[in-house]
């Protein structure tokens, strides 16, 4: 789950991880509130955004007065911000991040990930702070230092300082440095994140370490024990169809084609949307309805793929272990009978009581394409979405 | 023996009284599976579906003589009952829940690399169909109809993959020494390198299925032991070769995220190690047949 930088800046403040002087604001004059709280003559007011390269797309503001805070505010939140992560339609701006400006001497990068190599916990540091981390890693490899963390004894003391003297820091840098890389990884570790970005770690003129701009992403499956992390979401940040399903519990990843997917597991999802790539259309999404879903599930599952308006066809692939044919079968009657599905719909089913499913579906009223393997359901659904398609 | 699992395989259920774990622990003992009973804290001393529970595995292991385990306990407790089946020395531990945090099971990893190599337990999963060597046993989820005994090996990330190619195989008349579910999570058990291994040893497994898909780098390790040591034949199918970068695809694992890590790369990777790529989910069974009919 990934989360605002302020809300990444306070979980690293808890740590001790230093952070400068900040505040959240949705109104100019909240904006203009933080900044005389904070104090001092510079301040800059960021776009609250799950998502980097936030500068370069114009959505941090380096302010002087209080009016260019208000204003900055005002030309920020309620716009939506289009950086290169977040694809054409952008990120809805719903506030900002009014922070005391700094003096910067040197940037330097740090992350902390789980190594899937090794399955320990991965710092990455580098002397080029502030710039994309793959870039350097592809063109100054010599640059990036990794240090692999043994789980059982977390980061020592000299892991912190090593990393911090890799980063070619003066000799009254170091201690700072190696005081916030050791924090970093307590928080990693602690608040079950699964990656934080620190880009860039600022060293001020002052000698200070400061994390200018975080990037926490939190374990979904670790939030049971950080329950004030998990209020930490914001589905405004998320696709809203994507946020439909997940209420739900349902594990849907919105794309941009025509063809509405609901499929038990993960691999089988991928691979039909593979199938229905080869077979030259293009999915609308993933959706896995998982194990024992019962009737109610699959009828959500069909709310969930037509709230996408360019669904155009529909395409159930059921391959039943825990699940049954004949649930999913009955699921599928309920979904018509109850959603205006006015599109085609092709069902594939197999596995554990395929004919009983069969039997359900050959009652139904509505028509239903029925395919009898992977390739056939995808040739077919491709088929039907183009009957359905607009003409050009 | 195939490799993991077969007839004689002791095997305890940890959660074997809840909901979930009764109803497939029925399934694995209706196939024949060697199940010799449960542990559930609190709860030794009782009988479900007519097999002893104990509150611990130290003292199922020791009332029972098992080697294998399933695990069916919730997220939260899960790592701990694979530590638990560690420390009590079982040679295998398979765990099907999905949701453990990544946290947990790093540790539960660094836990098992305490143990001396060659005595270690294999954890299987987690988030995984788990293990079938069918006609013989089974500690899993899988439909156990939909596989014919035979003499080709599976290794899957996903469990519905498995069975596509293990149905695709018995149409073709085809069968399957042992398909064993390496599961979906980020931080896992047995790696596909680890289970080739174990085909490679295995005298009843003539040549390998393996069925991987985006994120991680174990597909492109497992390219290297193939070129490097494997003498049997591999026929390989990766999922998501449409799948958006940096998006998670419903495992927690299938996300690329760096470098090797996407469909196309790792496809790349496994063909120049010399396995036969399954160009669709489809042709998984065909592609296995015409490996074996160039063999013959």
């Amino acid at each position: 789950m990934d989360i605002h930088e302020y809300q990444a800046k306070r979980i690293l403040a808890r740590y001790g991880v230093p952070v400068a002087r900040g505040g959240v604001a949705s109104l100019p004059e909240e904006a203009v509130a933080e900044a005389k709280e904070i104090g001092g003559d510079k301040w800059v007011v960021k776009a609250q955004v799950h998502s980097g390269a936030r500068g370069k797309a114009g959505g941090v503001i380096l302010c002087r007065t209080e009016e260019e805070v208000a204003a900055a505010t005002r030309k920020l939140v309620g716009s939506r911000l289009v950086t290169i992560q977040t694809g054409p339609a952008g990120k809805p701006v719903g506030s900002v991040y009014v922070e005391a400006a700094s003096t910067i001497d040197r940037e330097v990068y740090l992350s902390f990930t789980y190594d899937r190599a090794t399955q320990n916990v991965m710092v990455v540091a580098s002397a080029a702070g502030g710039m994309d981390i793959e870039e350097v890693a592809r063109t100054e490899p010599d640059r990036i230092k990794r240090v692999l963390v043994d789980p059982a004894v977390g980061l020592r003391p000299f892991h912190a300082r090593a990393i911090a003297l890799s980063l070619g820091l003066g000799k009254a840098q170091l201690g700072p440095a190696a005081h916030a890389i050791h924090a970093c990884y307590r928080a990693f570790w602690e608040a079950d994140a699964t990656m934080i970005e620190i880009n860039p770690l600022a060293i001020t003129t002052e000698g200070k370490a400061l994390a200018l701009d975080a990037k926490i992403s939190l374990d979904e499956n670790a939030l049971y024990r950080h329950g004030d992390l998990a209020e930490l979401r914001d589905p405004t940040q998320e696709d809203p169809r994507e946020t439909f399903a997940s209420d739900k519990g349902l594990a849907y990843v919105g794309l941009d084609g025509t063809i509405g997917c609901i499929i038990n597991g993960a691999g089988l999802a991928m691979a039909t949307l593979d199938m229905i790539k080869l077979a030259g259309g293009e999915p609308a999404n993933f959706l896995d309805i998982g194990g024992a879903a019962s009737p109610e599930r699959v009828a959500t599952s069909f709310r969930a793929v037509l709230q996408d308006p360019k669904v155009e066809a529909i395409l159930v692939n059921i391959f039943a272990g825990i699940n049954r044919c004949d649930w999913i079968a009955e699921g599928v009657i309920k979904a018509l009978n109850e959603v205006s599905v006015k599109v085609p719909l092709v069902v594939r089913l197999a596995g554990t009581n395929v004919d009983e499913g069969m039997a359900i579906l050959s009652r139904a009223e509505h028509p239903i394409i029925i395919a009898d393997s992977l390739a056939d359901a995808a040739t077919k659904a491709v088929a039907a979405s183009r009957a359905m398609a607009p003409a050009e | 023996m195939a490799v993991l699992l077969d007839s004689s395989t002791r095997i305890l259920v940890q959660g074997m009284t809840g909901r979930i774990g009764s109803f497939h622990a029925a399934d694995m003992i209706s196939i024949g599976t060697r199940v010799v009973g449960g542990v559930t804290p609190g709860k030794g001393g009782t009988t479900h579906l007519g097999l002893p529970v104990f509150d611990s595995v130290h003292q199922a292991v020791a009332a029972t003589g098992a080697t294998a385990s399933i695990v069916f306990v919730p997220p939260p407790g899960a790592a701990d009952s694979m530590m638990e089946a560690a420390d009590a020395g079982l040679a295998v531990t398979v765990c099907i829940t999905d949701g453990i945090p990544t946290r947990d099971m790093t540790e539960l990893k660094r836990f098992v690399r305490m143990q001396p190599e060659g005595t270690r337990t294999r954890v299987i999963g987690p988030n995984c169909a788990g293990v079938i060597t069918p006609g013989q046993a089974m500690a899993g989820i899988m439909p156990p109809h939909i596989y014919s005994p035979g003499r080709i090996g599976i290794v899957a990330r996903s469990g519905t993959l498995s069975y596509e190619a293990a149905a695709q195989m018995r149409a073709l008349g085809l069968g399957v020494s042992t398909s064993v579910g390496i599961g979906g999570d980020p931080i896992n058990g047995a790696s596909f390198k680890e289970i080739l291994e174990l085909f490679e040893a295995d005298p009843d497994t003539d040549a390998v299925v393996l069925i991987g898909e985006i994120g991680g780098p174990q597909e492109v390790e497992a390219a290297g032991y193939i070129a490097s040591t494997m003498t049997k034949p591999v026929v390989a199918y990766i999922a998501g070769l449409s799948a958006p970068r940096g998006r998670r695809m419903g495992h927690a694992g299938a996300v690329i995220s760096g470098v090797g890590e996407s469909a196309d790369e790792k496809v790349t990777e496994l063909r120049k190690a010399g396995v036969t790529i399954a160009p669709t989910p489809s042709d998984i069974g065909r592609t296995v047949a015409e490996v074996l009919g160039r063999a013959a």
